[in-house]
């Protein structure tokens, strides 16, 4: 079988707390050992990796592809192509897509297309409920047969508290962990932008703080209540990161998430109205973005994620609210946790844990780390590469980007995926 | 180029000549209406100097320019002062320069807007080269032979002057 | 915020919310919110619309653009907004195009910028536009063809620039064109109204000495102070010696919404009677965007009263928006021409 040998990286794996110039071996797509020798193992193939970071490959904790359903928008074939060109490895979808993930069938349809893509894993989340309308549970254990790494009702509000709960209880009697993205929808009513000065000079629909934090807070009382595992998506105010900690620190078996774009972006950013900055939940103001970048570095936010939206030319042509909110965000995700690095927000080992052994622990996939026989799934980074974002050169088949012409360095060189190179920039 | 009298001389000139073609046409009690801006400072002077009874009107003719999309709305747009209506009234329309003839096309188009004078007589204080329309002045203070590229420019309102100057390239 | 020093301008992002409305010689080119206008700016427009309020008193109708096709594009009923923008166009003598598109229809299939596309293919010179979206006469004239010009009538809750401006103009018609000595309240429904939006912005500009916003929370925007205004929720005190008191309509629809009770406790509360005007200056003056709701947020007796100019506003509305389609049609020449004259 095939052997592969990554030589002189500087090798960062967060899982084993290691960071130092040595050399990774592969075998049968396992990680066989890491060490500056391992006796008797001969290499079918070497890569040279001086000067570069080695590191597990990424896990995206929020991915859309936009199939099935939205294929117009992009499928899975042209997005994990992207992912591994962004040195991500395994990619977790919410249930939202057309049909709705809440039957073993279109879990299965899912394995099926990314198995012939033969690019990036995949993992789905399955429907809270059925359909996700809030009235019934899903199959929860045929969903985790199927291999559903949790349950979330995306962005559909669930009215009927009982049913939550009870949902709730369901998912913990299966061990299964439920996903969260907090949003209370009388609150954020038909809003598009933070509630602040921003929001009030444009005179666009308002979203206020506490459409998040009412909800975080209703949803933490069901989770004691509960007992069950939950994951809050993609935080967005300085209160709820404060909550999270609260919740934690009281010994609540919770964690959450930010997306990458939420840790650079603020309400400022929209003020001329562009629509590519039209995300939800919105952008808010520098205190909560600074507080979400806190949350990252002092370990309250466990996950670093891309919220990857994908959208066709016309869906950002428009006005403002009109617009259809998010990012086509693979391509960026690495590059913006980098800028963080390199800006001195956090460091590098942080990073990396939040984009690779973290994510992996919350969805409980063995991957995310370069422990002996884990799958082979690196990313080797050049971290020297100075570039620029050209939108139009996105390999995403989404270009909506608001990082268009932002200066980066530091670019993926390879991708493996189960000890398979199978991205190379060059 | 040839030499220029100072305003004020050829004002006398043209009142003159003016009140003599008054007094040959049977008009009396005109009304006099000057061309902002220069224009205007000449017919203040004028309605003075004639001792004209009818208030002084005056003319801002750029909402009836032609060449409006070319060069934009002008910055220091007056309004006009006219009486209500101009109906049956003899009209003194008096501007600084006459050339190419297309401000006193503008200021018949505005005048007639108002309505239908009996007459109207037309005084310059310098009739020079460059008509570009069958417009002619009546009473003249001075008559200039320029080149295309020279140009002169009543400066004021106290004292009057000529400001006279070369264009970088000939319009 | 974004870390300017590293990022590379581009026209996807790189252009500010209202230079856009500037050509390269800093002449009005699109008119879509005051934001960001200079003191000069405003003080031209206003200036301009003085002599056009003069020729609406004369003759009328002038040839100005006289070949210029002039669109009404208004995607939200309103008759009365479009009327004064026809009247205006038309005693300018351009020709002028109405087109009421609900928008339904344009969700059922046609993109905006399809609707655009064909317009423009007409040969048009200017849009004007009405929206129910905040951003959308930005949205258009960043799309449109570089010859023509957007004016905003309306969008969202974003502005509406030539109400505001006409607003300002008959301001200084009663009160002089020194605004420091002036204390101006605004009452009403702040929250959802586009006009008093721009009016803040235009009052700011022309350096007004107190801008007062009066109304209960639930119809304050949040922030609002941060646009340069003190807040009231009493009228009382809010229109305390004020020389203009403005009263923004009020909405049926509001009681919906749960933003307020009812009408009748509204009236009670925030309504400007005869009695509350005697709070203001004694000379002060009454204003309203129109459409009145006698009863609701103004007493017929306060609107028709000697201290109200209401239908003056009406009046300098015409000669406002003559005013600011000369100014953004005429800034389309190039600074070559500017230098040729005829005489």
């Amino acid at each position: 079988m095939s052997r592969l040998l990554i030589q002189n990286g500087r090798v960062i794996d967060p899982a084993n707390n290691l960071d130092q110039v040595t050399n990774i071996y592969i075998s049968d797509g396992k990680i066989f050992a890491v060490g500056d020798a391992c006796e008797g193992f001969q290499a079918d193939q070497t890569i040279e990796a001086t000067g570069h970071y080695v590191i597990p490959g990424i896990v995206d904790i929020c991915a859309r592809l936009r199939e099935p359903g939205l294929e117009y928008k992009a499928d899975i074939a042209s997005e994990t192509v992207a992912a591994t060109s962004a040195g991500i490895t395994t990619l977790c979808i919410p249930p939202d897509t057309d049909p709705v993930i809440d039957e073993p069938a279109v879990v299965e349809l899912i394995h099926r297309k990314v198995k012939n893509a033969g690019h990036a894993n995949v993992v789905a989340l399955g429907a809270l409920t059925l359909g996700l309308k809030g009235e019934y549970l899903s199959e929860m254990a045929a969903l985790k047969t199927a291999g559903c790494v949790g349950l979330s009702n995306a962005r559909s509000p669930v009215h009927n508290t009982l049913v939550i709960s009870r949902a709730f209880e369901y998912a913990a009697t299966h061990n299964m962990t439920v996903f969260i993205e907090a949003n209370d929808p009388w609150l954020s009513n038909k809003g598009c932008a933070h509630e602040g000065p921003v929001s009030t000079r444009l005179g666009l629909p308002p979203i206020p703080y506490s459409a998040e934090t009412a909800s975080i807070a209703h949803y933490l009382e069901l989770i004691t209540d509960t007992n069950v595992r939950a994951h809050f998506c993609r935080l967005s105010c300085a209160r709820s990161v404060e909550m999270i900690n609260q919740a934690k620190t009281m010994g609540l078996n919770v964690t959450a998430d930010v997306s990458a774009h939420q840790l650079h972006l603020t309400e400022m950013d929209i003020s001329s109205f562009n629509s590519q900055c039209h995300v939800i939940p919105p952008l808010r103001n520098q205190r909560d973005r600074d507080a979400l970048r806190t949350g990252i570095s002092h370990n309250i936010l466990s996950a670093i994620c891309s919220d990857h939206q994908p959208h066709e030319i016309d869906a950002k042509q428009a006005p403002f609210p009109a617009t259809e909110p998010g990012i086509s965000a693979l391509e960026t995700l690495l590059p913006l946790t980098l800028r963080l690095v390199n800006d001195g927000q956090m460091n590098l080992t942080t990073a990396i844990s939040k984009l690779t052994k973290e994510p992996a622990e919350i969805l409980g996939i063995n991957r995310g780390t370069l422990s002996q026989n884990a799958a082979a799934d690196i990313c080797i980074i050049n971290p020297a590469t100075e570039w620029t974002l050209d939108a139009n050169s996105l390999i995403s088949q989404g270009r909506n980007t608001p990082f268009h012409g932002w200066n980066f360095t530091g670019k993926v060189s390879q991708t493996l995926i189960d000890g398979k190179v199978i991205y190379s920039a060059n | 180029m040839t030499h220029v009298a100072k305003p004020d001389q050829l004002l006398e000139k043209l009142a003159t000549d003016l009140n003599n073609l008054l007094e040959q046409r049977g008009i009396d009690n005109p009304l006099m209406v000057g061309i902002h801006t220069g224009g205007a400072w000449l017919a203040e002077k004028l309605h003075a100097l004639l001792n004209i009874k009818q208030p002084l009107a005056t003319l801002d003719i750029s909402f009836y320019r032609d060449d409006f999309s070319r060069i934009g709305m002008n910055p220091q747009v007056k309004a006009s002062r006219l009486p209500p209506q101009v109906e049956n009234i003899h009209i003194i329309l008096v501007d600084d320069v006459l050339q190419t003839g297309r401000t006193i096309r503008a200021a018949m188009n505005e005048l007639f807007d108002y309505g239908r004078p009996a007459s109207i007589t037309l005084a310059c204080l310098i009739e020079r080269s460059g008509r570009e329309l069958p417009i002619q002045a009546d009473a003249v203070g001075q008559i200039l032979e320029l080149n295309d590229h020279e140009e002169i420019k009543l400066t004021g309102p106290e004292p009057l002057a000529w400001e006279i100057k070369r264009l970088d390239k000939a319009p | 915020m974004v870390n300017k020093a590293t990022r590379k301008t581009d026209n996807m992002i790189g252009k500010d919310l209202w230079n856009i409305q500037l050509d390269n010689n800093g002449n009005l080119k699109h008119l879509l919110t005051i934001e960001g206008l200079s003191t000069e700016m405003l003080t031209s427009i206003l200036d301009t619309a003085e002599t056009f309020a003069g020729v609406n008193e004369s003759v009328k109708k002038v040839p100005l653009l006289r070949g210029k096709t002039i669109v009404n594009l208004f995607f939200e009923a309103s008759t009365r907004t479009r009327t004064t923008f026809e009247l205006a166009a038309k005693r300018l003598s351009a020709d002028v195009l109405n087109i009421n598109i609900s928008t339904s229809a344009t969700s059922k299939g046609e993109s905006l910028l399809d609707t655009l596309r064909n317009l423009e293919a007409m040969q048009c010179d200017m849009f004007i536009v009405r929206h129910e979206s905040s951003g959308t006469a930005h949205f258009i004239a960043n799309h449109v063809a570089p010859h023509i010009s957007v004016l905003n009538a309306g969008d969202g809750r974003h502005a509406h620039p030539t109400q505001a401006l006409l607003d300002m103009f008959t301001i200084r018609r009663n009160k002089g064109a020194d605004f420091g000595k002036l204390r101006v309240a605004i009452v009403g429904d702040l929250l959802h109204s586009r006009v008093a939006r721009s009016q803040i912005h235009a009052l700011n500009i022309l350096n007004t000495g107190e801008i007062r916003v009066v109304a209960p929370k639930t119809l304050l925007p949040k922030d609002i102070e941060q646009m340069g205004v003190s807040v009231y929720h009493d009228i009382q005190s809010g229109i305390k010696d004020a020389d203009v008191v403005i009263m923004l309509r009020l909405q049926k629809e509001r009681m919906q919404g749960a933003l307020l009770p009812s009408e009748q406790e509204y009236f009670q509360l925030y309504g400007l009677t005869e009695e509350r005007l005697k709070a203001a200056k004694p000379d002060a003056i009454v204003m309203h965007p129109g459409p009145i709701n006698r009863g609701v947020e103004i007493d017929s007796t306060v609107a028709d009263g000697p201290q109200s100019v209401i239908l003056n506003q009406v009046t300098y509305g015409i000669a406002v928006r003559m005013a600011v389609m000369s100014m953004t049609l005429g800034s389309h020449s190039t600074s070559d021409d500017k230098q040729r004259k005829s005489s």
